[in-house]
C-alpha cells in the first residue's frame, strides 16, 4: 500500500449529490419566494425572470460558499466561473430557441401543399401560396452565388498566394469596408446602376436583386476563403513546387483540393446571410403577387419580401395575412437548414481523409 | 543520368541578411554528399538553392553561380520550374497530398503537370517508383488508399517514391529522417545508398552517425554567431572529415565537443 504525501494529497471533495441539489435547492427557494410575494396579487403569474436570477445569485453564492469551506479556494473559483459560463450560455441559448420554437409553432398552420404549389395571384383573404416568392428567393440566391463565388474566390487566391505591399493591402482594406455595408446601400446601389443603364423600365428586376445579394456576398466568399487557404500547409505547397510544378496548377491542383471543404462550407455560410435579406431587395426585385420565373424583366418576389408584405400590407382577413408570413419565415429557415447541412455533407466528402 | 553540380562564390541572401557567404565546392555525381552543421548555419537554406526553391521566400536570392554539368542554372534565361523537374527533392516532414491516394501522390509529378499516361504506364511507373523507394511490398494492396494512412517512415518513403517518379538527376534530402524512429530512418538510409548508384544524392544531416555511415563527402558549415552569415569550413572525403579533418573547428564539432 502507498501512502500519498501530503503535498499532492487532493483536498476533500463536495460529495457528487452536491451541485444537483444545490441548483434544484437555489431554484426552488427562489420559486418559492416569488410566489409568496405574489400571494397578495392574484393576477400576476410567475416571474420567470426574477426565478432565474433569485436561483443563479443563490446557487452560485451558496456554491462557493461551500466549496470555498469544504474544496479550497481553486476549486471554489472554479465552481463559480463554471456557473457564470453556464449560465452565459443559456441566455444566449434562449432567444435561438425560443424563435425557433415560435416560428414553427406559427408557421405549420399554413405549411401546406397549397403553400407550395400557388402564388398570390388574384388571392385575396385565405388561400394562396408563396411559390412564386420560393421560385424568386432560389433564383437570385442562385444567381448572386455565380456573380459572388467566382470574384471571392479569386480575390482570396491573389490575396493569399500572390498579393504582396500596396494593392494586396488596398484590396483587404476595401474587403473589410464592404463588409461593413449596410444591405439597403447595396439595394440602392444595384438599383441606381440598372436605373443608369437600362432605365426606368429595366430597373426592378431580379438581376438587379441578385447583383445586390453578390455586392453583401462577395466580401464573405473572399473572408472565408482567404481563412482557408491560409491554413493548407505551406509544405503542400513546396512539395509540389519541388516536382516541378508551376505556380497555378500548384493552386490550382493541390491548394485548392485540399481546402475545397472549408471554401465550400464557407460559401453556404455566405448564401445563408444573404438569403435573408430584405431591404436590397425591397428596392431592387421590387414585390409582385404573380409568378415570374424571369430574372431579367419584372419585378420578383422573394421570401424575405413576401413575409415582409404580407405582414404589413394585411388584407380583409388579416390572420391568412400573418399565417402566410409565419410559413414564409419557417420556410426561409428550412431552406437555410437544408443548406447548412448541404455544407456539413460537402465538407465530409471533400475533406482530406487519412 | 546523375549531374555534378557546382558552387562557386555561392552569396545567399533573405532581402538584405546574407544567410550563407561564399561557397564554392564541386558536388560529384553518383556519391553521397552530406551537409553538416550547427543549427542555424544555412545547410537547409543552401540546399534550397541548389534546385532554386530558395527564392519561393518572397525576398530571398542567390548571387554566384551554380552549374549543373556546366550549365547555369541562375542564368537569366533559366526557368526555375524546369530546374526542379531536373533537381527533386524531399523534406524534413513528410508531406504526401493529402487530398490523393497512394497511386496518386507517386504520379503527381506527372499529373499536376497535366501530362497524359496510359493507364499501363501508370502502373508500371508507379511499382517501378515504390520499388525504387522501397516501399511496394508494404503497399501494393492498397494503393488506393490516401497517402496520410501510412505511417511516417512510409509517408517519407512514399515522398521520395514521388521524387523518383519524375526521374531526375539529381536528388535533395533536408534532414529527411528527423522525425522518424531509428528503424524508419536505417530504410531510408538504405534507400539513400541505393539511390545513389543512378543520381546525386545531397542530404541534410544533424545526425553525424548518419553522416559518416552514408555519405562519400562531407561538408561541415559554422557561423561565428548569431546574425552572421554561415560558412563552408571544410569540404573533404567523409573519413577525412571524421577521422583527422583540417580546421579545428571542424574537429571540435565532430566531437561533439560543440553545437
Amino acid at each position: 500500500m502507498t501512502t500519498v504525501s501530503s503535498a499532492l494529497k487532493a483536498s476533500s471533495s463536495l460529495p457528487r449529490w452536491f451541485n444537483p441539489a444545490a441548483i434544484i435547492a437555489a431554484f426552488g427557494i427562489a420559486l418559492a419566494f416569488d410566489t409568496l410575494a405574489g400571494a397578495n396579487d392574484p393576477e400576476s403569474g410567475i416571474n420567470l425572470l426574477a426565478v432565474g436570477f433569485g436561483g443563479f445569485i443563490l446557487y452560485t453564492l451558496t456554491t462557493y460558499i461551500a466549496s470555498r469551506s469544504v474544496e479550497g479556494s481553486r476549486k471554489a473559483t472554479d465552481r463559480m466561473v463554471t456557473a457564470l459560463v453556464t449560465t452565459a450560455f443559456l441566455i444566449a441559448v434562449i432567444p435561438l430557441v425560443s424563435l425557433s420554437y415560435t416560428v414553427v409553432a406559427n408557421g405549420l398552420a399554413r405549411l401546406d401543399v397549397d403553400f407550395f404549389t400557388m402564388s398570390m395571384r388574384s388571392v385575396v383573404g385565405e388561400g394562396g401560396g408563396a411559390l412564386h416568392a420560393i421560385v424568386g428567393t432560389l433564383e437570385l440566391t442562385g444567381i448572386a452565388t455565380l456573380i459572388s463565388v467566382p470574384i471571392g474566390l479569386m480575390t482570396a487566391i491573389y490575396l493569399v498566394e500572390y498579393g504582396r505591399g500596396k494593392l494586396a493591402r488596398a484590396v483587404t482594406f476595401f474587403v473589410d469596408v464592404m463588409t461593413g455595408i449596410p444591405s439597403i446601400v447595396a439595394g440602392l446601389f444595384a438599383f441606381t446602376l440598372f436605373l443608369v443603364v437600362f432605365g426606368p423600365a429595366g430597373a426592378i428586376n431580379g438581376l438587379a436583386g441578385a447583383v445586390s445579394l453578390a455586392v453583401l456576398m462577395t466580401p464573405v466568399v473572399v473572408r472565408a476563403t482567404e481563412e482557408m487557404l491560409k491554413i493548407v500547409p505551406n509544405e503542400l505547397r513546396e512539395a509540389s513546387y519541388a516536382l516541378g510544378v508551376p505556380k497555378w496548377l500548384t493552386i490550382v491542383k493541390v491548394v485548392l483540393p485540399t481546402a475545397l471543404a472549408g471554401i465550400a462550407t464557407g460559401v453556404i455560410i455566405a448564401i445563408a446571410r444573404v438569403i435573408g435579406e430584405t431591404a436590397p431587395l425591397l428596392l431592387a426585385a421590387g414585390f409582385t403577387a404573380s409568378m415570374n420565373y424571369n430574372p431579367l424583366s419584372d419585378k420578383m418576389m422573394t421570401l424575405p419580401v413576401f413575409v415582409y408584405t404580407s405582414y404589413a400590407n394585411q388584407g380583409v382577413d388579416a390572420q391568412a395575412y400573418i399565417d402566410r408570413a409565419w410559413a414564409g419565415a419557417l420556410t426561409l429557415m428550412l431552406i437555410v437548414m437544408v443548406l447548412n447541412l448541404g455544407a456539413r455533407i460537402i465538407s465530409r466528402v471533400f475533406s482530406p481523409k487519412g | 543520368m546523375s549531374k555534378r553540380i557546382d558552387l562557386e562564390s555561392l552569396n545567399v541572401y533573405y532581402g538584405d541578411f546574407l544567410a550563407v557567404e561564399d561557397v564554392n565546392m564541386v558536388i560529384e555525381p553518383k556519391a553521397i554528399t552530406a551537409f553538416i552543421g550547427p543549427s542555424g548555419c544555412g545547410k537547409s537554406t543552401l540546399i534550397r538553392t541548389l534546385n532554386r526553391m530558395h527564392e519561393v521566400i518572397p525576398g530571398a536570392r542567390v548571387e554566384g553561380h551554380l552549374r549543373m554539368d556546366g550549365e547555369d542554372i541562375y542564368a537569366a534565361d533559366v526557368d526555375p520550374v524546369k530546374v526542379r523537374r531536373q533537381v527533386g527533392m524531399v523534406f524534413q516532414r513528410p508531406n504526401p497530398f493529402p487530398t490523393m491516394s497512394i497511386k496518386e501522390n507517386v504520379l503527381s509529378g506527372y499529373r499536376l503537370n497535366n501530362n497524359k499516361m496510359s493507364k499501363s504506364d501508370a502502373d508500371e511507373l508507379t511499382e517501378r517508383a515504390l520499388k525504387g523507394a522501397n516501399l511496394w511490398k508494404e503497399v501494393k494492396d492498397r494503393l488506393d488508399r490516401p497517402g496520410s494512412s501510412l505511417s511516417g517512415g512510409q509517408q517519407q518513403r512514399l515522398c521520395i517514391a514521388r521524387a523518383i517518379a519524375v526521374e531526375p538527376d539529381v536528388i535533395l534530402m533536408d534532414e529527411p529522417t528527423s522525425a522518424l524512429d531509428p528503424i524508419s530512418t536505417a530504410a531510408i538510409e538504405d534507400l539513400a545508398v541505393e539511390l545513389k548508384e543512378k543520381f546525386t544524392v545531397v542530404i541534410v544531416t544533424h545526425n553525424m552517425q548518419q553522416a559518416s555511415r552514408i555519405s562519400d563527402m562531407t561538408a561541415f558549415f559554422n557561423i561565428a554567431g548569431t546574425g552572421m552569415p554561415g560558412k563552408l569550413i571544410e569540404y573533404d572525403k567523409t573519413e577525412k572529415i571524421f577521422s583527422n579533418p583540417s580546421q579545428q573547428q571542424t574537429e571540435d564539432y565532430v566531437s561533439g565537443r560543440f553545437g
